[in-house]
């Protein structure tokens, strides 16, 4: 089944999302979608999944013009979405899942629970996504419960497959499978769309390539022959480089030492296992490791979110073990938290009043009860300038901002006081290429100013570019420590994976 | 870098407001507005059900109207039934912003009218300078006091404050029955429950007595008019308020902040306790005189539908508190003029309720009087 797009705009209001988009899907075909956020990729994929209405041009079938109504008429087209945020029943089981909505059912509305799961373990069979059809959602990992989505999609026939942004939630090696899944489909005769801002992945696995920017296809790429720099610079519209500009320097003196760590998890298991490290002024310090291995933990009990059980956190040689959150910010200790939309910003507040989320309490920003909002306002708009977060006034709200511009206006907020410490926690996840440059240079111009910088991150490329040292955590543990100039991907992916233990 | 004129320049434009959008304003004024003309047509709907004629409906809404705007002495009527649900409404209002249900307003209220009466009977031979303003300061106190309990539960122990100020409510209402019936609160010499009279010293002054000595609007809607300011302030203008709205709109983001949320839950509760207890006062201290059972009339719980129909907002809780206050003023004229039963009233406010939580609902009954077209 071939899919063709025509001449597609659709506006928002005065907002234009897409402008006469052009675009082919065929059948055994990967076509990757490139653009950053806000590029209209979302909206574009919408439209095809007949969420939207196009205002003007058309979708053609297999060179018949069709009219979607709605998202069933997408789906019963064969047209299928796995979106970026799962819409799975996390109590249900797998196979519960994937019939929900189009369930088997035999005499008397009986639901056949017997002929899902076969189905779901012939479907599983077919395209090796091999799930246990009888797994509860909540208890299977990321990876799995991706493969239910898909399982869920093809379940209703799909024959066109919409990824969006699919490996945002995925472990370096849950995105090898997904890559392998993805290639299985595309040779059993689908056409799969491939969503993401990642040029890496779009190269290795997109058969054609076309670029979105500003809500209008920008350029095609080959990915035989395009490069990594070729793809960002249409993307962005300008050169992107990638790598961190970095003199060497060497590090002041110590700023934070950690002694024989322990932290709980939520369950009351031991998630930060006797972790002992330092942090010394002018040194960034990259914390790697596959997601879920201590490092939320550490970052927590670092700034006093989650109470340590065992061992000392010493800074600036003042023992800060059971200092609160607010204590901690006050000495100097900033934090860009990992999950910017739930624990770093409040999506309906303004962009002024995100500025001041954590400091609002200091002499510049008010007087005992008294707010000063002129202030904040003239220091918000100040400082959106300076860090280049793209809006138009600081009276926004901050759920407005593309994911970008939400970290850039962490970062800002963050980095736009007396610091001693930066903890930064995947300070570029989810973020578009221009923008991850950008918030790179900050860090390290921190660092270059004389303050000490922890990087957590599951991104590798990120953690040799920043770092000057590199310490990897597995099972709670640090299990290795490296110089950054002379550490291998190989050496740390092994780290990474256990084998060092 | 940019060099600092450029600077300035490109700041001077970031703090320009963004024209208020037009999807804004339909959803805060249009959509209450039309709440109430819907829950007016299916009143009218609901009485022609019950066998009430055409003319009749149009003489129960003629009396609604002059009975609460059409004479001084409704308008004094609205604004002293408009009162206490504002005042309670503020309350409410107030934990809504930090993310709290509190269902406890009536609890609240009636111990602080009990407080308010104990404080008004019991303080002899003092100026009313002083007098009044205890027996207002007992009242809140009275009710900051029961609500920070359960601001207290939950931030302790995670008990739902929808359950515990339940509960609280029906302690409450224990609590008063038993008071009211026995010294020193219970009036000498009577076997029914009813409270000792406040004395003249601790009465909220009428104001429009030089007019007509029987308009009973008194010196508490200059206490409704300085709480809805004073908690404007409080939420928009000062650091708590701040650390309020934060902790309500995302609890998460407000802990990473450094803000301590079990503090402000407390904080937040009392407040709302306080404005709720006040609101008690206002009534015993303003129109009553004495405490006695039920001597509420449910403001408590009409104040939840205040502070929603306000969006929780000072402002539009006053609004609201007194379209409530009108309600009830006009009602009652409907009633005797109309001879139409004011349970009919009862029924227009819990539609005004409906449509006002579900909002989708106005736009789909009269989708062309909205520019935008629900789900698209």
């Amino acid at each position: 089944m071939d899919i063709e797009l025509r001449g597609i705009t659709k506006r928002f209001g005065p907002v234009v999302a897409n402008s006469d988009v052009n675009l082919t899907i065929r059948s055994g075909e990967i076509f990757g979608l490139l653009g950053e956020n806000g590029a209209g990729k979302s909206t574009l994929m919408n439209v095809l999944s007949g969420l939207y209405r196009p205002d003007e041009g058309e979708i053609l079938i297999d060179g018949k013009p069709v009219r979607f109504e709605g998202a069933g008429d997408a789906i019963r087209a064969g047209i299928g979405m796995v979106h970026q945020h799962f819409m799975l029943v996390p109590v249900f089981t797998v196979a519960e899942n994937v019939v929900l909505g189009v369930e088997p059912t035999g005499r008397l509305d009986h639901l056949d629970l017997k002929t899902a799961r076969r189905q779901v373990r012939e479907i599983g069979a077919q395209h090796g996504l091999v799930v246990d059809p009888d797994a509860i959602i909540e208890e299977v990992p990321v990876g799995i419960q991706q493969r239910v989505e898909i399982i869920k999609v093809l379940f209703r026939s799909a024959d066109v497959l919409i990824f969006d942004e699919p490996t945002a939630v995925l472990t370096p090696q849950e995105v090898e499978d997904f890559f392998g899944i993805v290639r299985s489909l595309r040779d059993a005769g689908k056409a799969l769309v491939f969503i993401t801002h990642k040029l890496f992945e779009i190269l290795e696995v997109a058969d054609r390539i076309s670029v979105l920017r500003g809500g209008k296809i920008v350029g095609e790429g080959d990915p035989k022959t395009a490069t990594e720099a070729d793809l960002a610079e249409m993307m962005v519209g300008r050169p992107v480089s990638f790598t961190v500009d970095k003199a060497p320097k060497a590090p002041g003196p110590a700023l934070l030492e950690i002694s024989d760590l322990k932290v709980l998890n939520d369950r009351h298991e031991v998630a930060v296992d006797n972790v002992s490290l330092n942090v010394r002024a002018g040194e960034i310090v990259g914390i790697a490791g596959v997601q879920g291995n201590g490092q939320t933990e550490l970052v927590e009990a670092l700034t006093g979110l989650r109470p340590t059980v065992g061992g000392a956190i010493t800074f600036l040689g003042e023992d800060v073990t059971r200092a609160s959150t607010r204590d901690l910010h006050a000495r100097g200790i900033a934090h860009v938290p990992e999950d910017r939309q739930r624990d770093g910003l409040i999506e309906d507040f303004t962009i002024a009043e995100n500025m001041v989320l954590d400091s609002y309490y200091d002499d510049r920003f008010s007087t005992g009860l008294n707010m000063h909002w002129q202030k904040v306002h003239e220091e918000t708009a100040r400082i959106v300038t300076e860090f280049d977060v793209r809006t138009s006034s600081v009276f926004d709200l901050a759920g407005h901002l593309s994911g970008g511009n939400q970290q850039k206006l962490v970062v800002a907020r963050e980095l736009s006081r007396e610091i001693k410490l930066l903890i930064a926690s995947q300070p570029t996840r989810g973020v578009d290429v221009g923008s991850i440059e950008y918030i790179h240079e900050r860090i390290v111009a921190a660092r270059d100013a004389g303050v000490g910088v922890i990087v957590v991150s599951t991104e590798l490329d990120e953690i040799r570019g920043l770092s000057d040292r590199i310490l990897v955590m597995f099972r709670g543990r640090v299990v290795a420590e490296f110089d950054s100039a002379s550490a291998t991907v190989a050496q740390l992916g092994l780290a990474m994976a256990g084998a060092a233990a | 870098m940019s060099e600092p004129g450029k600077l300035d320049a490109i700041s001077s434009d970031l703090l320009k407001r963004a024209v208020a959008d037009r999807f804004n304003g339909e959803e805060m004024i249009l959509v209450p507005v039309l709440s109430v003309v819907l829950a007016l047509a299916i009143g009218a709907i609901v009485m022609l059900a019950t066998g009430v004629g055409f003319g009749s409906i149009g003489q129960s809404y003629l009396a609604l109207f002059t009975g609460s705007v059409g004479s001084v002495n409704a308008i004094s009527e609205t604004l002293t039934a408009a009162a206490p649900l504002t005042l309670a409404g503020l309350g409410i209002a107030l934990g809504f912003r930090a993310g709290l249900f509190n269902i406890g307003a009536e609890g609240q209220l009636i111990l602080g009218g009990i407080a308010a009466v104990a404080v008004g009977f019991a303080l002899t031979d003092t100026p009313a300078w002083i007098h009044l303003p205890l027996a207002l300061l007992a009242g809140a106190l009275a009710g900051a006091a029961w609500a920070a309990i359960a601001g207290w539960l939950k931030a302790a122990t995670g008990a739902h404050e929808v359950i515990t100020t339940i509960m609280l409510n029906l302690i409450a209402l224990r609590l008063v029955d038993y008071l009211l019936r026995n010294p020193p609160i219970q009036k000498p010499g009577r076997a029914d429950p009813i409270s000792q009279s406040v004395l003249p010293s601790a009465e909220l002054p009428r104001l429009l007595t030089w007019i007509d000595p029987n308009l009973r609007v008194h010196a508490g809607i200059l206490l409704v008019v300085a709480a809805v300011a004073i908690v404007y302030w409080l939420l928009f203008r000062t650091t708590k308020g701040f650390e309020f709205r934060a902790a309500g709109a995302n609890p998460d983001a407000a802990r990473y902040a450094g803000m301590r949320s079990g503090l402000i839950i407390v904080l937040v509760m009392a407040t709302a306790g306080a404005l709720a207890g006040l609101a008690g006062a206002n009534q015993v201290l303003g129109v009553l005189g004495r405490a006695s059972p039920g001597f509420s009339g449910g403001a408590g719980f009409d104040a939840i539908a205040v502070a929603l129909l306000g969006r929780s907002h000072p402002v539009g809780v006053l609004l609201a508190g007194l379209l409530f206050g009108a309600l009830q003023a006009g009602g009652r004229e409907m009633q005797v003029a109309a001879g139409v039963s004011i349970d009919l009233i009862s029924i227009i406010q819990a539609l005004v309720i409906v449509f006002m939580a579900a909002p989708t609902l106005v736009r789909a009954t009269i989708p062309w009087v909205f520019t935008k077209q629900v789900g698209r």
